[in-house]
């Protein structure tokens, strides 16, 4: 141990942690001298005065807690570690309601170009992939990590693994995404969909991402639980994943260390190829298995009702995950490819559809015998119309690999609607749902300051979601058969431009969705806010036992 | 409750079925079987995909893959498409390549073709710059109505597409220079502000009532006259628009003419010889000349 300092209690963990993160801050200083290149040093400043905080909190922390560690138990029950779930779950709406702006603002500049504002870093170009990394990382990753962290502790009974470590997860997750972000408005990206931050955000991700799973993996270890409940499952298959995919489809050399650029050791259609297996795969891992994991914790949980087919989730988690991992290839039909990729990514897609469905019956047949709890529980109703989302994208999803239907609905709108229908109906529903059954009971309070406008979030939303997605359905469709009309005379009926002025009607019905939608976000953000502000109200039962009172 | 772990498998009031006897967090879980749909479903799906997997490229081998029962390729089947196309294509470009555009004109069936193929090629090609329609924007002309700066007749707007206008890769482009009168101090601050009052009068736009147009006329005989004409009438042989109607390209407001002649002006268009075939240059022209002011 170390002696020689004068806090004896220091643990060599501590020691450890606090002086990597002096490292790293002495690192990224030194980075911000020498860069040239402002946005670079910015985000190296960003680095340093971080960690230099990480490092100053350690051994504050270190210093001030005296020789006792923290319980893992208090009068036989676990001593839960809530505090970085509340961080995520926060974080979370905070990063939802910023990401769901900016995608109206993006729905605006289509059909209205004067809303890019003739400004660089507004430009429709950075705008997007801040759209979709602020909704899918930022909001959808707090959400799995938050959830993630609540429900391995409660289905193990044990405490977090780890005093430092799921803080370092969750602030240096949320670290991550500000330098994303900022990083996509200053021009910063390596080009690729869904993986455009750049080396260093990579290699920040990853050993981010790597204590993610250590903690995850440690906490199931110690477990007092004699099985692993199938969320868990989820969540690990969720966790693994990601960080292969990000690894191999991030494999960048930099320029130099003082430079934010990198190059990609894959080239032509090997990059694509691995592009895509990333792409889909952050589908099927990050937005699928994750948010399953979510609603195998919460549907039951809510409706007080037994999960539908212990066999049933079982077979379709190891379907899903093997067949999954194949389906990249119908993103690149009728390309390069070569053709036997592109056969394999269709059919496994099409042997994909049971195994997606199995989530939807679990999640719909837990229901059986409490399905009035919908017309009085409009949580529940959020989540169980989630799950009827997600059925239909993943229908729709091995529908659209089809190659015929590819050639159609490929490059179009069509497939826009598809993600969103995934996106906000899914991804969107299932993770509100989880966060009003998980503020109540993680600030200890009764019920939810207001039912009613859980009530007006939920119908405002879906009738913005069915705005979004019919519309995009229809210009879609309208696009791809534009594209292909041929005259009589064998020559292209439209240009490409007629068929852009054709959208407009469509592009004004979809940010009047997302404007819909947004507006259900911060009626939720307000109910939320009212019902931690409300009065503490201790409950007997537990937590996360209490039905939901109406108010 | 959550706290008792040695739960029994017990049977659910409400479906009949038990359950496994595990609980989590007050989470239990029925033994229910797999639904046979789903299952026979699944069944399908993959009997689908082997199936599937056997008359398409499917499985890579070492140094190939396999090619299925009809060795079909993506390349092959656009080939065949593409071949189809081009041979309609080409049996209706017979007749236009050898036609001059009174033949084209004359005979409705050339027409229509080289109508279909000209506005093709324009929504591919001319639009970007030009606007649906040929309606133009500021600095890119409208080709819809009859003012033409390089000349409406066929073989004028042929020759245009041909070599561009000011484009320098190309040797018989279309070169005219409307000069930077100011920026090269040609003409003073106060002659540019007279000769824009006066060419207001010309084209009959409002003029300031201190203007002296006297004067103005003296800088422009001495200096405009010589490619836009003594009355302003322009010159299509220099590509010099007339000044003397309401079709301005870069706007009418004082700012723009003040503008133009400080600056000068030289739009440029690129040559399309290169890129496009001489049939199609020639349907295009018969195109564009259809759009409202061919002469």
């Amino acid at each position: 141990m170390a002696a020689t300092l004068p806090a004896p209690q220091l643990k060599i963990t501590d020691l450890g942690a606090g002086i990597a993160f002096g490292a790293l801050a002495l690192l990224t200083l030194i980075i911000a001298g020498k860069t040239e290149y402002p946005g670079y040093a910015f985000h190296a400043l960003v680095f340093a005065i971080a960690s230099g905080w990480a490092c100053f909190k350690v051994f504050d922390n270190a210093t001030s807690r005296g020789p006792v560690a923290i319980a893992q138990e208090i009068d036989g029950k676990p001593n839960y570690n809530m505090g970085p779930v509340k961080f995520a779950t926060i974080a979370a709406m905070f990063w939802g309601i910023a990401g769901f702006t900016v995608g109206l603002v993006i729905a605006l500049q289509l059909a209205f170009p004067v809303f890019n504002f003739e400004l660089p870093w507004i430009s429709f170009g950075r705008l997007r992939p801040l759209h979709t990394s602020a909704v899918i990382f930022a909001f959808g990753g707090n959400v799995l990590i938050g959830t993630s962290f609540y429900v391995v502790q409660k289905t193990c009974r044990a405490r977090l693994a780890g005093d430092i470590s799921p803080w370092f997860v969750v602030l240096g997750y949320n670290l991550f995404i500000v330098i994303a972000g900022t990083g996509y408005l200053l021009g910063i990206t390596q080009g690729k969909e869904y993986a455009e931050p750049e080396w260093y955000a990579d290699l920040w991700l990853t050993v981010v991402w790597v204590a993610y799973l250590l903690v995850f993996l440690a906490t199931v270890w110690k477990r007092k639980e004699p099985h692993i409940y199938v969320a868990n499952w989820f969540y690990l298959g969720f966790i693994v994943t990601i960080a292969v995919l990000h690894l191999g489809n991030n494999a960048t050399i930099p320029v130099s260390i003082f430079s934010p650029k990198s190059y990609i050791v894959w080239s032509g259609v090997q990059d694509a190829m691995f592009q895509w297996w990333y792409g889909h795969n952050a589908v099927g891992f990050f937005l699928t298995a994750g948010f399953l994991a979510i609603m195998y914790y919460f549907i039951p949980k809510r409706a007080e009702r037994p999960v539908y087919s212990y066999r049933l989730s079982i077979i379709h988690f190891w379907a899903l995950i093997f067949l999954y991992i194949w389906a990249g290839p119908h993103h690149l039909h009728y390309t390069a490819l070569p053709d036997w990729a592109q056969t394999l990514g269709m059919t496994f897609s099409i042997m994909l559809w049971m195994p997606s469905w199995g989530g939807m019956i679990n999640g719909l047949l837990t229901l059986s015998g409490a399905w009035d709890k919908l017309r009085t529980d409009p949580v529940l109703r959020m989540m169980v119309v989630s799950v009827a989302f997600y059925g239909m994208s993943t229908f729709e999803g091995p529908l659209m690999s089809i190659k015929a239907v590819n050639s159609l609905s490929h490059y179009t709108d069509w497939t826009i609607g598809h993600v969103h229908s995934g996106a906000l109906g899914w991804v969107g529903y299932i993770s509100f749902g989880a966060i009003y059954c998980l503020v109540p009971w993680l600030w200890n309070k009764k019920s939810l300051y207001s039912d009613r406008l859980v009530n007006w979030h939920f119908w405002i939303s879906t009738l913005g979601i069915v705005l979004y997605i019919t519309a995009m359905w229809v210009s879609g469709i309208l696009q791809g058969l534009m594209w292909r009309a041929y005259t009589p005379l064998g020559f292209l009926e439209y240009s490409f431009i007629e068929t852009v002025a054709a959208m407009k009607p469509f592009y004004v019905i979809r940010a009047l969705g997302g404007g819909l939608f947004l507006a259900g976000a911060l009626i939720m953000a307000y109910n939320l806010w009212m019902t931690v502000r409300g009065a503490p109200e201790a409950r007997e039962a537990g937590l996360g036992d209490a039905l939901p009172a109406t108010r | 409750m959550a706290d008792d772990k040695h739960t029994q498998p017990e049977v659910d009031r409400l479906t009949g079925i038990a359950t496994t006897g595990h609980e989590w967090d007050g989470i239990k879980e029925l033994n229910t079987p797999l639904p046979r749909w789903w299952l026979w479903t699944f069944y399908v799906t993959i009997v689908w995909a082997i199936g599937y997997m056997v008359v398409y490229p499917a499985i890579p081998l070492i140094s190939s893959h396999t090619v299925g029962l009809f060795g079909y390729t993506n390349r092959a089947a656009v080939q065949v498409e593409l071949d189809k196309l081009q041979a309609q294509r080409n049996a209706q470009a017979a007749g236009l390549a050898d036609a001059t555009f009174e033949q084209i004109k004359a005979n409705p069936d050339l027409n229509r073709i080289a109508l279909a193929r000209g506005k093709a090629a324009f929504g591919d090609n001319c639009m970007g710059c030009h606007g649906a329609g040929g309606m133009g924007f500021v600095g890119y002309p409208n080709l819809a109505d009859d003012d033409w700066i390089w000349g409406g007749k066929p073989e004028q707007i042929q020759q245009t597409i041909l070599h561009g206008i000011r484009w320098d890769q190309n040797t018989e482009t279309r070169v005219g220079n409307m000069p930077a009168f100011g920026r090269t101090g040609m003409l003073k601050r106060d002659e540019i502000a007279e000769s824009v009052e006066y060419v207001r009068s010309l084209a009959g736009l409002d003029v300031e009532k201190t203007a002296n147009l006297a004067k103005g006329k003296e800088v422009f005989a001495a200096n405009c006259a010589s490619c836009h004409g003594d009355e302003g009438k322009g010159n299509q042989e220099l590509g010099a628009p007339s000044l003397t109607d309401a079709i301005w390209l870069y706007g009418n407001s004082r700012a723009a003419m003040t503008e133009g002649l400080v600056n000068g002006r030289a739009g440029a268009m690129p040559a399309w010889s290169g890129r496009l075939d001489a049939v199609t240059i020639k349907a295009l022209t018969v195109y564009v000349g259809s759009l409202g002011g061919g002469q």
